[in-house]
């Protein structure tokens, strides 16, 4: 291998990436109003959650509870008739109805433990797990202190003090936007190096390199080493100007520790670009491959929903994606502020995951280039 | 046809174009400075000029096709300036565009390509078939009906190409280069077409783009052009008196300017001296097979060092496959090949340092600038750094590229770049050089220049120089040739040897001759004789308002070119049944196996009654237990453990005397959501412990709460996350798959150049644009059955309510789906483009602002701006409320008419956006 052929190909790939105005203008998107976007348009928490109230009491007991639903965790409250609430709650208007009974306010009072009804729709999982619990304490709040001003009980004897680390407020904003500059990463990676591949397929130009005295690693590698480069510095730069200027996300561990882990994943995403490249015939093939491999990496690496409730066979089988254990450095550095000490067997893996796809990819970069002739 | 009347004076009132001083720039270059002519009304005239002297723009404002920027284009009595005129005269033109069937569709077969323009100017059934079949006989095209119009050879790809330009009877055809790169013997048999053709319609106006002068000279008309500029017109016989010249080539160059003129010197060739008997190449009995076809048959070719051999043959026949075996970039079948008496070996670097080679479509970086390509290849064939700037210089010289170092390829005239492409091949200035088609396209000047390096370089050099050509002028100045047909040499030998032995007058006749003999039955001549092609009084063509039958014939033609690519369709099909497993197996609210360890500083029976407590619940998966602060905070940073329970010291001692305690609960929250969760899981632990430890602390239950709340989850009594995650995965994956196959269908068109079709013909944007997406719609909807049974079937999810509802709201959803395919291909120009616009304007608003995970109503910023009007968040209303909520028509009629509404906006912002002509 020659070095000085992968610095010239490498270059070379960095002058037809900055003579594409469109790629550019898409690079920058993606990093900025697309991290942006997606970071904030997660509800801080519970996020005005619309709820419906069918109150049969009209109580001042009612009354205080219907108050105490307020913006930012609900929407002003929709005082029903009983009648229209599964109407509403089948239309997907409300996500909790709350059925206050008649003498409610005068059970309560005499000791008698009544029930109120909370109606969820379930289909919302995610706001219907939180949701729930909220308005129960709500409601358990204003019930208790209303009662308290007519019989003293005792405080329960043990208080549990639940301490959040790392992101005490619990802002969704830090998780999404992180995850959002990687899920970017991948997409670039692999798009850049894998379609790039086709189109100088498609247009002979790979074929003209293989009559010259370069090796297909070196082609590879130049494909690596200067698209990662550009991705490396569009993530690094979004990560400290839009996360952590503009979106304010406080980022707690070593940034050069995360470049590192960020190089050796783009070693491995660009890897899979040219793996993929050499399987698809055309550019349609190639988009429907990208979706194919995109859109699990996205949902199964960790960064939508934590690996622990996935099935175990698909825990097992994302270890070998590298997405997961790049979220897995990016969550640890980054919010955690691990060290090299706790994430180094994620490094090792990426440095294996991206070897193998490197190596079968090289294996099989003659034969699908000529193939295609 | 000798007084065919034409240029100024004579005829003007039968001239059927009529252009005035027309301009085109192209950014700062200008294409067409100032261009007055008349073309008179049935003859046959031709643009003659080198390459890049605007031709083709030309061409392509008389076909309507490129907008009128400056000047007045006039075509059959109207301004082509003017929409409404050209969507009249349209179905009156035919436009042959430049290369080998760049309109054609490769996969369709010969008759289904016919038929798709039949279609689009509107013929009737019983028509369709008498016309076509009568052109296809005539072209000799009858016996291959079926066969697929890629595997045509070139000649047959330009007779293909001139009856789907002829189908609709046209008045004026234009056909722009239609011979480059056709072998001798297709050329005649096309030309000769064109003549008989011409026989049954007088009337009918042909107007050629030619660089070819020896074509010219048959013409009726011409008209020279040089640099945007028309040099002289008139009938070839006045262009020869003119000019005094004796032969049309000479023609040409005596009409250039000075300053062209003089680069021009005629090519003359050295005798070869003796051989040393070296070789350069050697093939023995090479073969090549392409699955059953066999591609190359036992060739055999023997170059010695410094000769330069020639390889003719008709389009398709192997030249390509085998030079491309010869430069090592594709493996033989069977044979040997020999390099320098070595065996080739793919892997052997130095023997590629020897070998300078140019593929046959121009294949430089057309990103790079001259000057870059020059030295990027220099540097990759490891010439020495400090000799490559003087390298590059002369290189620059000897090509006559200086001056233009700054220049990107694509923007340069082919002449150039084939120039520059032979000047890349040469900067390692290598002893063996295999040119495949070198000169195809090149204008006659610069075709001489290039030819003079080859002679300079094989004589003064001695390189060996091998290839393949077109040209019988070109086959003339090579020291041997070979014949090749359908994958055999047929004969090897000198020009003149040829010409000996087949008792011939000419080269070129000995070639036809050697090729009519070889191919027989397999190639088709054309019969000579005129059977009329059907001239059944036509209707006048329907071309105002919109046809359902144009439409139709870009539906089938898509279809039947997405029904040819079954990986497509298999990708498509079982991709989205594999997305779902995949999404609903992964998106899961419900959180289990939470790690965590226990930090207990009290170790009583309390804390450990409290541990145990914990240990026993589904939700949570005990870790070994901590020994300290220095453990909790590794342990919690290497993301192990998701919570930690810390007792503090004196736990039982403070509970039993009912002192106020305190448990501590870290819960890691870089996840925020799982955080909330854990929070509530441990929260609700926490409360049933308290109460049964006053249970069995007193003996009797708790007082009674002052009240109860009874929550009922609804539609999902178990909150099961895959229930409810099965039917909103359905509107995501109908969504991505058809959303990118739109969007390339069309731009692949303009990428390929079959977008011509719709510049030409009076097919309008609508028409197009739906036409294009139906088969789409029809993929989506076959997905969403599929996705549906595995619903039901795999994922027992039940369908409580309307099929009918659901099933109409999915394909008002596909709709809108292919139609935003359809609009992203409108904006973007290249594939990689159209791909990677598609997924971060799909993937990301479907997975985060549709209510997949959090309702719409939710969320905030301009996330949700988008969610409220992206088709996806109703259809995903929809699919959860008639899988879920059992509903029906009329409990979803908000969503039905975001999504109805969807459909016109989204089609007509992307024919709004289209462009009917090239600008």
């Amino acid at each position: 291998m020659r070095a000085a052929n992968v610095v010239q190909l490498g270059l070379k790939e960095l002058w037809s990436l900055a003579r594409d105005p469109i790629m550019l203008l898409l690079i920058v998107f993606v990093f900025t109003v697309s991290v942006y976007a997606g970071a904030t348009v997660l509800p801080e928490s519970l996020h005005t959650a619309p709820i419906a109230i069918v109150d049969e009491d009209h109580s001042q007991l009612s009354e205080r509870i219907i108050d105490a639903f307020e913006p930012p965790y609900f929407l002003p409250p929709q005082l029903i008739e009983q009648a229209r609430m599964d109407e509403r709650m089948d239309a997907g208007l409300d996500t909790f109805a709350l059925v206050i009974p008649t003498g409610f306010q005068r059970d309560v009072l005499a000791g008698r433990s009544p029930a109120v009804q909370l109606n969820v729709d379930a289909t919302r999982v995610s706001q219907a797990l939180t949701g729930s619990g909220y308005v129960q304490s709500i409601v358990a709040t204003e019930v208790q202190t209303f009662a308290q001003r007519t019989q003293e009980r005792s405080l329960p004897a043990a208080e549990l003090v639940v301490r959040m680390r790392f992101n005490p407020q619990l802002t969704k904003t830090w998780f999404g936007a992180v995850n959002k500059v990687i899920d970017n990463i991948t997409l670039l990676s692999i798009v850049l190096t894998g379609a790039a591949l086709i189109r100088e397929r498609e247009r002979g130009t790979i074929e003209h390199l293989l009559v010259m005295p370069v090796t297909p690693f070196e082609i590879m590698a130049s494909k690596v080493w200067s698209m990662g480069l550009v991705v490396l510095s569009a993530g690094l730069l979004s990560l400290l100007i839009v996360v952590r200027g503009w979106l304010g996300v406080p980022l707690a561990g070593s940034l050069p520790l995360f470049a590192t882990g960020a190089v050796l994943y783009l070693f491995a995403a660009t890897s899979l670009g040219i793996f993929l490249g050499t399987f698809a015939r055309s550019m349609a093939q190639f988009g429907l491959l990208l979706m194919m491999v995109l859109l699990p990496l996205q949902m199964l690496s960790g960064g939508v929903t934590p690996r622990e409730s996935m099935p175990e066979l698909v825990r097992t089988v994302m270890l070998a994606a590298p997405n997961t254990h790049f979220v897995m450095l990016a969550q640890g550095i980054l919010f955690r502020g691990a060290t090299f000490s706790v994430v180094w067997p994620q490094f090792l893996a990426l440095l294996l995951i991206g070897s193998v796809f490197f190596g079968v990819a090289h294996a099989r970069f003659r034969s699908s280039i000529t193939a295609m002739a | 046809m000798a007084g065919a009347v034409g240029g100024e004076g004579a005829g003007l009132s039968s001239a059927v174009i009529k252009l005035q001083d027309v301009r085109l720039r192209f950014g700062a270059t200008c294409a067409l400075d100032g261009i007055s002519l008349d073309v008179a009304s049935g003859c046959l005239s031709g643009l003659v000029g080198p390459d890049g002297v605007g031709k083709s723009s030309l061409l392509a404002l008389v076909a309507g096709t490129r907008r009128v920027q400056q000047g007045r284009v006039r075509v059959l009595g109207g301004d082509m300036a003017n929409p409404r005129h050209r969507r009249q005269v349209c179905p009156r033109i035919a436009y042959m565009p430049q290369g080998l069937g760049n309109n054609l569709s490769p996969t369709l077969t010969v008759n289904e390509n016919v038929d798709f323009f039949a279609r689009l100017f509107g013929l009737g059934r019983a028509e369709r078939r008498s016309r076509s079949a009568a052109l296809l006989e005539r072209t000799g095209l009858g016996a291959f009906g079926a066969r697929p119009a890629g595997q045509l050879s070139g000649g047959m790809k330009q007779k293909l190409g001139l009856c789907c330009a002829l189908i609709h009877a046209p008045d004026l055809l234009i056909l722009d280069e239609p011979t480059t790169g056709v072998d001798p013997l297709s050329r005649r048999q096309f030309w000769d077409l064109i003549a008989s053709i011409r026989c049954d319609h007088p009337t009918m106006t042909v107007l050629v783009a030619t660089a070819s002068m020896d074509e010219a000279a048959s013409f009726d008309w011409l008209v020279a052009m040089d640099g945007g500029r028309v040099l002289s017109s008139g009938t070839p016989a006045e262009l020869l008196q003119r000019t005094g010249a004796s032969t049309a080539e000479a023609v040409f160059i005596a009409l250039l300017p000075e300053a062209r003129r003089r680069e021009h010197h005629p090519v003359t060739v050295p005798p070869l001296p003796p051989g040393d008997g070296q070789l350069a190449i050697e093939a023995i009995d090479l073969s090549k097979r392409f699955g059953a076809f066999l591609a190359v048959d036992q060739v055999n070719v023997r170059i010695e060092r410094g000769e330069i051999f020639g390889f003719l043959g008709s389009n398709g026949c192997g030249k390509t496959t085998t030079m491309k075996m010869l430069a090592g970039l594709l493996p033989a079948s069977s044979g040997q090949v020999r390099l320098f008496h070595q065996p080739l070996d793919a892997g052997d670097l130095t023997t590629r340092r020897r070998v300078g080679y140019m593929s046959q479509a121009f294949s430089l970086y057309s990103e790079l600038t001259v000057r870059q390509n020059l030295v990027l290849h220099a540097r990759l064939f490891q010439v020495p750094e400090a000799e490559i700037a003087g390298r590059v210089l002369e290189l620059q010289q000897q090509f006559g590229l200086e001056g233009l170092e700054g220049a990107l390829p694509g923007a340069l005239p082919l002449g150039v770049r084939q120039r520059l492409s032979l000047a890349v091949a040469l900067v390692h200035r290598p002893e063996l050089l295999i040119l495949d088609e070198p000169t195809s396209g090149v204008d006659p000047i610069a075709r001489d220049t290039f030819w003079q390096k080859l002679i300079d370089l094989s004589r003064r050099d001695h390189v060996t120089i091998f290839l393949s050509t077109h040209f019988i002028n070109e086959a003339q100045r090579c020291d041997r040739i070979s014949l090749m047909h359908a994958g055999r040499v047929l004969v090897s030998d000198t020009p003149a040897g040829l010409v000996r032995r087949r008792d011939a007058a000419t080269l070129e006749e000995a070639f036809i001759g050697y090729l009519e003999e070889a191919s027989g039955a397999t190639e088709p001549a054309g019969s000579a004789a005129p059977t009329a092609v059907a001239t059944t009084e036509q209707s006048p063509l329907e071309t105002a308002g919109f046809s359902l039958q144009r439409l139709g014939s870009y539906t089938r033609r898509e279809a039947l070119e997405l029904i040819r690519d079954p990986i497509r369709i298999t990708t498509a099909v079982l991709g989205s049944l594999f997305l779902m497993v995949v999404m609903a197996f992964g998106i899961s609210m419900d959180v289990e196996n939470l790690p965590y360890a226990v930090l207990d500083r009290d170790d009583t029976t309390t804390s450990r009654d409290y541990a145990l407590n914990l240990a026993g619940s589904r939700y949570f998966i005990e870790h070994a237990p901590l020994n300290g602060d220095g453990d909790l905070d590794r342990r919690m940073r290497s993301g192990e453990l998701s919570v930690v329970i810390e007792f503090p010291p004196g736990l039982g001692r403070d509970l039993d005397r009912g002192d106020p305690v305190q448990i501590g609960a870290w819960i890691d929250g870089s996840m925020p959501t799982r955080a909330e969760t854990v929070r509530a899981y441990m929260q609700g632990l926490h409360g049933q412990w308290q109460t049964d430890r006053a249970r069995r602390a007193l003996g009797q239950p708790m007082p009674l709460p002052p009240a109860t709340i009874e929550t009922r989850f609804r539609y999902n009594p178990d909150i099961l996350s895959l229930v409810a995650m099965v039917p909103a995965t359905i509107p995501i994956l109908l969504l991505l798959i058809p959303a990118i196959l739109a969007a390339l269908s069309v731009v692949r068109e303009k990428e390929l150049g079959t977008i011509v079709n719709f510049y030409a013909t009076p097919v309008t944007r609508l028409e197009f644009l739906v036409g294009k997406q139906l088969p789409y719609v029809a993929l989506a909807m076959v997905n969403y059955v599929l996705l549906t049974l595995m619903a039901v079937t795999l994922f027992a999810v039940p369908l409580k309510g309307s099929v009918m509802a659901q099933a109409s709201g999915a394909l008002i959803y596909v709709i809108c789906a292919t139609g935003l395919g359809l609009l992203i291909s409108t904006l973007v120009r290249t594939q990689i483009a159209a791909l990677f616009g598609t997924a971060v304007l799909t993937i990301l608003p479907a997975t985060s602002f549709c209510g997949l995970l959090d309702p719409v109503a939710s969320l905030q910023g301009a996330g949700a701006v988008i969610g409220a009007i992206y088709p996806t968040s109703h259809d995903l209303t929809i699919s959860t409320g008639t899988y879920l909520k059992g509903l029906g028509f009329s409990d979803l009629l908000g969503s039905f008419a975001s999504l109805l509404l969807a459909v016109p906006v989204l089609l007509g912002l992307s024919v709004l956006l289209l462009k009917k002509q090239e600008t």
